[in-house]
């Protein structure tokens, strides 16, 4: 037997006509590459600048003035506004509005000047240990080059032994600086989209493709018997996930739940039921149990790289953090990592439910304008 | 309508987009009657018994099946009628007596255990109802479809090309539960490309681009076409079969062994035809009764013009 070349080109051709046939196949066999390229490359900065600080105010002395506007020149920190009182600050914290809060004492201008080194405190969100690590890093340095230029004469000379002030950095909701306690809570996000999206559209998918469906519909069931039939099985899928992975996060990983376990349950599930409205419209836009696997595939991406899931949601240039509020993960992840790390009760996630259920709505819409189109 | 028609349609228009698949299609099925349903692939057969089970809304057109409107009542009408699709379509991950279980209770069934423990028995299933449906022989497959969709005792039995695929020995068994089930009083409208299975039908309706060509009792439709038949034998059958198929008057040639059936319209022209090869003396030429084989030939072949004049 001996090698034919026409016979080998001719698979070849053959091969090549198939996948410029199969549509999806092909558009993702070029789009995940772009998608990637485009996120890895421009997306994600693992050194995030313009972390959103919030100032309380205690002195407003020029020492203190110029400790903030070397934070903000800083491009580390974008200072977004003050606040009067610890509760505030703890809370803006609790809420993700802002990573950072710095907090001068009173009187801490006579206190520099005297030499009696006053301490500034910096409460970090450190649920995300590395989107805070280069910020905290980079404060002594803005504090003391501040304070030095606005010190003059013989208060410098007596401020300047041994160090003007000094700079405590209250690390908040992960003291250890872990990552796996950042991680952990995300990761529930990931995996709920992954097996939900997915499972959801296979499910409907097979039935269409292997042919069941029809001799199905032809029964006297109800389409919302068969809606609600497939579906709710792998709700309940996602509710053992989700308590397995509880019980791990605990036991292996020691990750704390500090919050609202109704407030939990409650995102929980409003996710779960975005997920597997996604995974029903994926299913009215393939053909084959395949492409259903891609397409969910290909929503996956994004929810991994963007939602802030594995790089700092701030570190994102503008169009990655506008993509990246439009995945259902994102908002999720924060809700989780607010509930567990953070002790967030049912106020302080309602931006998140909020989210969630708008793009829910967008979801549900199109997959019905999608479903309507195919019925016939 | 009459109490006696288990399918009364009229004017059923289906439209895909652009594509007209049904175009004013009336139909008659009386109560107990099998009814073949005839024609190419892709010429509405399957579309038009979609909507004739409520499966799909037709663009026009109305009608009843089972009495039931096919309109507004589709619910009813899926809950008297069986439909077995083209493809098998019981779960092949199910066992066998899971699949008729699950099909009991979408009908809702009463004593659903009996009925699926008397359907296992009837098949001779009984000893391997916990096989996997998707172990099954096409043959098997077929059969178990069948059980499945007569589970409910429907009075109406749609079968879309029930035994595509499936060798001659099974195919006959299905032929005889068929007329099994139809003795028993059940109407069976049933889509085919066989021949020797559209032979077995009561009536017959041949449908072509989504038009009906012709209906009727089986028996009445050669004569419907108008079609006259000769009978040739003898040596070099080959050569002549060749000769005829370009001679003028002759409308089809069919080959059964050594025999040809020449067929035509034209009763003139094929008798002189006929006349003219008698007297070459080589074959024996016979006048016959045109039959069903050569109607379904006819049509199939796309039919003559003057058919398709006399269509519309």
């Amino acid at each position: 037997m001996s090698f034919s070349l026409s016979r080998f080109f001719a698979v070849l051709a053959k091969e090549f006509v198939q996948m410029r046939r199969d549509r999806v196949t092909f558009a993702l066999m070029i789009g995940v590459p772009i998608m990637q390229l485009l996120i890895f490359g421009f997306a994600i900065n693992t050194d995030p600048r313009h972390m959103p600080t919030l100032v309380e105010m205690a002195d407003s002395g020029p020492a203190a003035r110029a400790v903030v506007a070397g934070m903000q020149a800083s491009g580390y920190f974008d200072i977004i506004g003050t606040v009067t009182s610890a509760a505030e600050g703890d809370r803006a914290l609790r809420e993700g509005s802002a990573s950072f809060v710095l907090v001068i004492p009173p009187g801490f201008e006579r206190d520099v000047q005297r030499g009696l080194s006053p301490e500034l405190l910096l409460s970090v969100d450190a649920s995300d240990p590395s989107a805070a690590a280069a910020a905290v890093g980079a404060m002594p340095g803005i504090a003391a080059t501040a304070v030095a230029e606005t010190l003059s004469g013989p208060v410098a000379a007596k401020a300047t032994t041994p160090d003007p002030f000094g700079v405590t950095v209250h690390r908040q909701y992960n003291a250890e600086g872990k990552t796996s306690t950042n991680i952990v809570p995300g990761l529930l996000a990931i995996i709920l989209a992954m097996t939900m999206v997915m499972i959801t559209a296979v499910a409907i998918v097979r039935e269409a493709e292997k042919g069941t469906m029809e001799a199905l519909i032809a029964t006297p069931v109800r389409p919302t018997e068969v809606m609600l039939g497939k579906i709710i099985p792998y709700v309940l899928v996602g509710y053992v996930q989700t308590l397995v992975f509880l019980l791990a996060a605990k036991v292996l990983f020691d990750v704390p739940f500090i919050g609202s376990r109704f407030a939990f349950f409650l995102g929980f599930n409003l996710y779960i039921v975005v997920n597997l409205a996604l995974g029903f419209l994926i299913s009215t836009l393939s053909r084959s149990q395949m492409q259903a696997m891609q397409i969910s595939f290909f929503t996956l991406l994004p929810s991994i790289l963007l939602s802030g899931f594995m790089f700092p949601f701030a570190g994102m240039p503008g169009w990655a953090q506008a993509i990246g509020t439009a995945i259902p993960a994102t908002h999720f992840l924060r809700l989780t990592r607010k509930v567990m790390l953070k002790g967030a009760t049912i106020p302080d996630i309602a931006p998140d439910m909020a989210a969630i259920a708008a793009i829910m709505a967008v979801i549900v819409v199109a997959a019905m304008l999608r479903y309507r189109q195919t019925l016939d | 309508m009459s109490d006696d028609l288990a399918i009364s349609v009229r004017g059923i228009t289906k439209r895909f987009g652009a594509r007209t698949v049904v175009d004013s299609f009336d139909m008659d099925v009386p109560r107990g009657a099998i009814y073949g349903f005839l024609g190419p692939n892709g010429s509405g057969k399957t579309t038009t018994i979609r909507i004739m089970c409520g499966l799909l809304t037709a663009d026009a057109g109305d009608g009843t099946c089972l009495g039931f409107d096919i309109r507004t009542e589709p619910q009813r009408i899926k809950e008297n009628v069986g439909y077995m699709t083209q493809r098998f379509s019981l779960y092949e991950d199910l066992t066998i007596r899971e699949n008729l279980d699950f099909v009991g209770r979408m009908y809702r069934m009463k004593g659903r255990r009996a009925a699926v423990n008397k359907a296992l028995a009837d098949l001779g299933l009984a000893d391997r109802a916990g096989q996997l449906a998707g172990t099954l022989s096409g043959g098997w497959k077929q059969r178990l479809a069948l059980a499945a969709c007569m589970l409910h005792n429907p009075a109406l039995l749609l079968l879309d090309e029930p035994t595509a695929g499936v060798d001659p020995k099974a195919r006959r068994d299905f032929w005889d539960e068929i007329r099994r089930l139809s003795a028993a009083g059940v109407t069976v409208l049933v889509s085919t490309h066989y021949m020797d299975e559209a032979v077995q039908c009561d009536y017959i309706a041949y449908i072509a681009y989504g038009k009906k060509l012709i209906s009727g009792p089986s028996q009445d439709i050669p004569a419907m076409i108008g079609l006259h038949t000769w009978r040739v034998q003898g040596p070099e059958i080959g050569a002549l079969e060749a000769e005829l198929r370009s001679t003028p008057g002759v409308g089809q040639v069919a080959r059964f062994g050594a025999v040809l059936h020449v067929s035509g319209t034209d009763a003139a022209a094929l008798e002189a035809v006929a006349r003219a090869g008698m007297a070459r003396g080589l074959h024996r030429w016979q006048k016959k009764e045109a039959e069903l084989e050569e109607a379904f030939i006819y049509l199939m072949a796309g039919a003559s013009d003057n058919f398709a004049e006399a269509a519309e």
